[in-house]
């Protein structure tokens, strides 16, 4: 009996901390300062570590992070210039050797490959997961380390776990109930609550401390929003400091039944898998959407798929023909707290949400730039790289020109004829076919 | 638990040292590069591994310079082979004419064995010349269908024609080198990596 009595006392104490602290702020929208404070906390521990590790790490093996100028020098001018020397017009033997310098560059060093897994830290931060090169420095670190361990686990994966089923339900009921009013604008207000206040709770739930930056330039009403992509929190992360309509594919399971729920309530853009094929269908009900001024604005990630935070791949064409004003966001993580980074090639949904849920927490900068227009005489493709370019400036990341896609699929063959076309030039002449 | 200690220990995987065309400190990094083109963590690389590189991808002669890794048929390369393919990039340091000692093999990176590996990017079959016939299929991987069968042959005819000696009807690899004895071979297949 005495150990019930106990459970149940600990249980309710549990709940009424929860309740207090957290969801009640969150529905008011109104901060306690408990996650800022959590931070600096940490922030000033892993300070220290760093500091333990720089001592005690011998200088020569210290490999340096060697993403931004790269670890082989590069020759850059261009086919022509390359394949130059002592030739005539035509075909040389020698023309091998321009190729195969070229293929052998890109096996040593690529710019692509890397943005696929996660980004280097320079200082390790108490995690195992990014402990790469580190060693073993001494006890006090490593008792840190377990405090760590001991911390993330024990106390904070229980209570993020709870916080985000409450979440979720909360989410769940709360737009089934607000969908049974009728069309008013008592409704919307309503809504905009109760996605607002999930949202906030589930950001708490992964101790998210998001700067918003520039918020004049929020996106307005019959606008869409465009952004990097760099994990499904990244929805999340906009949705806390405004309302969106979501579009994306309608998923069967636990997935589906959050969609169904939430579209009653706000009309969000679910397609069946067969629509997404039918490219003039999406645009039209885009379109459609947007033209109506008093429906809230469309949230859309360009590039497609997860990167790594470090670049910005290229940007799907299809978002900026629907026309309407493009909003961009910048989204930048701190990769110190927490790798963010979703490869769903390697890891599934619920081992990632674990990883994330036993991370140190979540820290990130949300840039909201000006909003863009397609131009006069613009097309589709340079518009999009010209908001591309505005958000890797913002973010500081780079822009990369590759497809997204090269993490599954492999390159199409039309790059390759590209060069074939240009080398064809060069040794066949005017015989060359086009 | 295995995990904690493997973690608090030396970085584990040192790379073998085993390679004098290369420097440690370089070895250290294409080690580095080697496991992260190992997608399933293997310990050995693939042909599907390096065709997912994608400025390799789009390079015409892409696929025999993966070919290059898997000599005799293998399907799998470590990382020993891995470095050797890559040793014959090393830039040639100027260490002086005849001051290396001829009891010892000759370095991967040498003007010959430079010379060597763009040969066997022509040799398909590995028979130590190259006919006509495979002159013509490398030219084809290079101009993809951009031209005609008609140039394309008289391309490889004249070619064939102007580097055979012997009147073989074949480039031989000595025929070869001799062919390129002008061409400034170090600089032109050399990378440089940078510490």
């Amino acid at each position: 009996m005495e150990g019930a009595d106990l459970a149940g006392k600990i249980l309710s104490t549990w709940l009424t901390v929860v309740i207090g602290l957290i969801l009640l702020p969150s529905a008011f929208g109104v901060s306690l300062g408990i996650s800022e404070l959590y931070m600096k906390i940490l922030v000033k521990t892993l300070e220290w570590a760093a500091l333990r590790i720089e001592k005690g790490v011998p200088k020569e093996s210290v490999l340096k992070n060697s993403a931004p100028v790269g670890i082989i020098q590069r020759d850059e001018s261009p086919m022509e210039k390359g394949l130059s020397g002592l030739r005539g017009s035509g075909f040389e033997l020698s023309d091998v050797f321009y190729f195969s310098k070229k293929g052998l560059e890109a096996i040593v060093e690529d710019e692509v490959t890397q943005r696929f897994s996660s980004e280097e830290l320079v200082s390790w931060n108490l995690l195992t997961r990014t402990n790469v090169n580190f060693q073993y420095i001494s006890l006090r670190l490593t008792m840190v380390w377990v405090l760590g361990v001991i911390v993330r686990y024990c106390v904070l994966l229980p209570l993020r776990v709870t916080l985000a089923f409450i979440g979720v339900s909360f989410l769940v009921i709360g737009t089934t109930l607000v969908g049974q009013l009728p069309d008013s604008s008592f409704k919307n207000w309503l809504s905009e609550l109760v996605h607002l206040t999930c949202c906030r709770i589930c950001v708490r739930a992964l101790s998210g401390v998001i700067r918003y930056h520039k918020r004049q330039y929020r996106p307005q009403k019959g606008g869409i929003c465009v952004a990097n992509h760099t994990s499904p929190l990244d929805v999340f992360i906009l949705a806390t400091d405004g309302c969106y309509t979501m579009v994306g594919q309608a998923n069967g399971g636990l997935m589906g039944i959050i969609q169904r729920a939430m579209v009653k309530a706000c009309p969000h853009i679910w397609f069946e898998r067969s629509e997404i094929k039918d490219r003039h269908l999406v645009t039209k009900r885009l379109r459609e959407h947007i033209a109506d001024k008093k429906k809230l604005p469309i949230l859309i990630f360009p590039e497609g798929t997860c990167i790594n935070n470090t670049s910005v791949m290229m940007f799907k064409k299809g978002s900026f023909e629907i026309g309407g004003t493009i909003h961009p966001v910048a989204i930048k993580y701190n990769p110190q707290f927490g790798d963010v980074f979703w490869n769903s090639g390697k890891y599934s949904m619920v081992n990632y949400l674990l990883r994330i849920m036993t991370s140190w927490g979540i820290v990130c900068d949300v840039w909201y730039l000006p909003p863009m227009t397609r131009q006069e005489g613009e097309d589709a493709v340079r518009f999009a790289n010209r908001v591309k370019s505005a958000i890797a400036v913002q973010g500081g990341l780079t822009e990369l020109s590759w497809d997204g896609d090269l993490k599954r699929a492999k390159v199409k063959d039309i790059f390759k004829e590209e060069q074939q076309k240009n080398y064809s030039k060069m040794i066949a002449g005017n015989g060359s076919l086009n | 638990q295995g995990a904690l200690s493997s973690c608090l220990r030396k970085p584990r995987r040192d790379p073998p040292s085993f390679f004098p065309a290369v420097s440690q400190a370089s070895l250290v990094r294409l080690h580095h590069r080697f496991r992260a083109l190992d997608s399933n963590k293997k310990g050995y690389l693939c042909r599907m591994d390096l065709q997912q590189i994608g400025a390799l991808a789009v390079n015409p002669l892409g696929d025999r310079i993966i070919d290059s890794f898997f000599p005799d048929g293998s399907h799998s390369v470590d990382f020993r082979g891995f470095a050797r393919v890559l040793a014959h990039f090393r830039p040639v340091e100027d260490e002086g004419t005849g001051t290396w000692d001829p009891e010892e093999p000759e370095p991967l990176n040498s003007r010959m064995n430079k010379l060597r590996f763009a040969f066997q990017l022509y040799d398909l079959d590995r028979d130590g010349k190259i006919s006509r016939h495979e002159m013509l299929q490398v030219l084809r991987l290079m101009v993809g269908v951009q031209v005609t069968e008609e140039q394309l042959e008289s391309i490889a005819d004249r070619t064939v024609q102007e580097a055979d000696e012997d009147g073989d009807g074949a480039v031989s690899f000595l025929e070869f080198a001799k062919t390129l004895e002008k061409m400034n071979i170090e600089q032109k297949m050399s990378i440089r990596i940078l510490k």
